[in-house]
């Protein structure tokens, strides 16, 4: 079972022309059994999470009821993009599991959206966010490795609470990061072999050899989506997340949320208010 | 062109005698099953060993597929009755001659008393990048070769391309169009009815077919209604060589002419897109206006809107046009 589809150029050559289609239910099938595993983890074997008590507690008072998480225009580009990457992903497979219909054009220009709104997302979050808050720190790792041995019954010092955003949801957005961008870019130069408004008609941009493995990536990349997508919807329905699918929508989360999940010094509301760490970190906005 | 080496790839025969076995044996087989009807297409396929398939269903022995039948509202023709004798049949050439006229003008005699008329609509399509086995789109690749700045695109589309740039070669689909045949289906849900503009898609929908038979899906008749019996019909077909060959594009029309006006048509152009066109715009446009050359030359110009020519055949369009001028002025100059 190849998982890539290969064919002879006009030159002889052998090259990869796209991936085979069969990926697209071992994507489908690999993000439900994930859904299902940690369906059950949850249920029936997760212990109750324990996080190290904060070093300098702060005054609830001083934090707002509603503790804003996300601008209008940071939700904003998360729908568009939602929106466009569930119209890519229809667009894409829907045809390839028998469901006829015309594609294409809905497919390039729901690209298009996502790439624009991807640069302005990458502008936005660098200039205007902390960039720096989506990406791993140290505490993070060391977290992840006390969260790991608890979890097997090892003795280890209880985790912090999260800054801003969770480890899982920072690996998560490397890893949509690293598949959407992969489909962006193919994509884009993809354009070039179908008729758009943008680009002139030119197949012969590339080899057969360089188109084939961008087919192949573009592919891939899909695929991948589909996995990584079911599990951002499974876990943006489970009960203990909602708060956070809620501040995608209205913008905060409760100022309980707020303290029991996160740690106002790596995530501050009040800067004002709150005492300042000493562990290497980085101050955060 | 292709190189035949003669030899085919061994497959398994299998021979129903019936409709429901026949239907079975594809559905059993799905993907890897090939319907052999008069093998006019199916045998370049095979001998250029570029379509292997496991099972071959060869229709031949199904007397049920096979004549024509004349029913309460109109005629049905079994899909393996062949095109020879849709050319000769009295009542055909009495009542529905567009569709005589066309399956006239399909290829030679010998392939005529070989080749049937579902063959004809279902045949694949001609593009010699395809034909030839590279992995173009309609093969399940990822370019066009004839949609290149070099590509050798003379014979292909102008209007509705996405991606592939091939043409439906059917000669007698835009007659049927033109008479509101019905194509009637067996799949494995059972019987299936569509107008014959349905049967047909486009590479939008499917870049690697050029009708909707899914693998286990079978055309078993083309029901004709009396709707358009007796009506003034126009056939008319370009070619490279007038003896033998596919339409570079073809154009039939059905129209019902009363007091100098056009009561009722129906128009259909083949040769232009991966699959016939049935010109509603022209139908709307010249409905109830005199069937002269005026209207023709409105209609052609109509027809032809829209289209897009690649490198080598930007003469379709003003061809296109005048055959759609020719099959609507002239049917009301000769009236």
């Amino acid at each position: 079972m190849n998982p890539l589809q290969w064919a002879t150029d006009p030159w002889g050559k052998i090259v990869p022309i796209h991936i085979a289609w069969f990926l697209i239910w071992v994507a489908a099938i690999a993000g439900l059994l994930f859904v299902i595993v940690h369906a059950i983890y949850v249920r029936y074997f997760a212990k109750r999470r324990q996080f190290e008590p904060d070093h300098a507690p702060v005054d609830p008072a001083k934090i707002p009821a509603h503790v804003p998480r996300h601008s209008p225009v940071a939700r904003a580009f998360h729908w568009i993009m939602a929106a466009s990457m569930f119209t890519l992903l229809f667009t894409a497979f829907l045809p390839k599991v028998g469901v006829q219909f015309d594609w294409v054009t809905y497919h390039w220009i729901a690209g298009a959206v996502l790439t624009v709104s991807v640069l302005f997302h990458i502008f936005h979050a660098s200039f205007f966010l902390d960039f720096w808050s989506i990406w791993p720190d140290k505490i993070d790792i060391r977290d992840a490795r006390r969260r790991l041995q608890r979890s097997m019954g090892k003795t280890a010092p209880p985790p912090e609470r999260f800054a801003k955003y969770p480890l899982e949801n920072k690996l998560y957005h490397a890893a949509i990061m690293a598949a959407g961008l992969s489909a962006m870019v193919t994509g884009v130069f993809m354009m070039s072999r179908v008729r758009t408004v943008f680009f002139p008609r030119n197949p012969y941009l590339f080899s057969d050899m360089t188109w084939g493995m961008m087919y192949v990536l573009h592919g891939l990349a899909g695929v991948g989506l589909i996995a990584l997508i079911t599990v951002h919807v499974y876990f943006g329905i489970r009960p203990e997340k909602r708060p956070i699918t809620k501040s995608m929508i209205f913008g905060w989360m409760s100022r309980d949320f707020y303290l029991e999940e996160h740690d106002p010094a790596r995530w501050p509301v009040e800067a004002r208010a709150l005492p300042s760490r000493s562990q290497g970190t980085q101050p955060r906005s | 062109m292709a190189v035949i080496r003669d030899v085919m790839p061994a497959f398994e025969l299998v021979q129903p005698t019936s409709i429901a076995d026949a239907q079975r044996a594809l559905e059993r087989q799905g993907e890897n099953g090939w319907v052999l009807a008069g093998g006019m297409d199916s045998f370049d396929w095979l001998k250029d060993r570029i379509k292997r398939p496991a099972v071959v269903v060869d229709l031949s022995g199904v007397a049920e597929l096979k004549g024509v039948r004349t029913t309460a509202d109109g005629i049905e023709i079994g899909a393996m009755t062949t095109l020879t004798e849709i050319v000769q049949h009295p009542v055909i050439r009495e009542k529905y001659k567009l569709l005589a006229d066309a399956a006239e003008l399909v290829a030679s005699p010998q392939i005529r008393n070989q080749g049937t008329l579902g063959g004809n609509l279902s045949q694949d399509a001609r593009c010699w990048y395809y034909r030839a086995g590279w992995p173009c789109y309609r093969a399940g690749g990822n370019i066009c070769y004839a949609d290149t700045p070099e590509g050798r695109n003379r014979e292909h589309a102008i209007l509705y391309a996405d991606r592939c740039v091939a043409v439906n070669p059917s000669d007698t689909a835009p007659a049927l169009i033109a008479l509101d045949a019905k194509f009637v289906m067996r799949t494995p849900k059972g019987e299936r009815v569509v107008d014959a503009e349905d049967y047909f898609i486009g590479p939008q929908i499917d870049i690697t077919r050029l009708h909707i038979l899914q693998p286990g899906d079978l055309l078993t008749a083309i029901r004709i209604p009396s709707t358009w019996a007796g009506t003034q019909f126009y056939f008319e077909k370009v070619r490279d060589r007038n003896v033998w060959d596919f339409p570079l594009l073809n154009v039939a029309s059905a129209m019902a002419v009363s007091s100098d006006s056009i009561d009722r048509i129906r128009i259909a152009v083949n040769g232009a897109a991966a699959r016939p066109l049935r010109l509603k715009g022209v139908e709307d446009a010249v409905r109830g206006k005199p069937a002269n050359a005026a209207t023709g030359e409105m209609a052609g110009k109509l027809a032809v809107q829209g289209a897009v020519p690649l490198q080598f055949n930007a003469y379709k369009i003003p061809l296109m046009r005048n055959l759609v001028k020719r099959a609507i002025g002239s049917v009301g100059e000769a009236t």
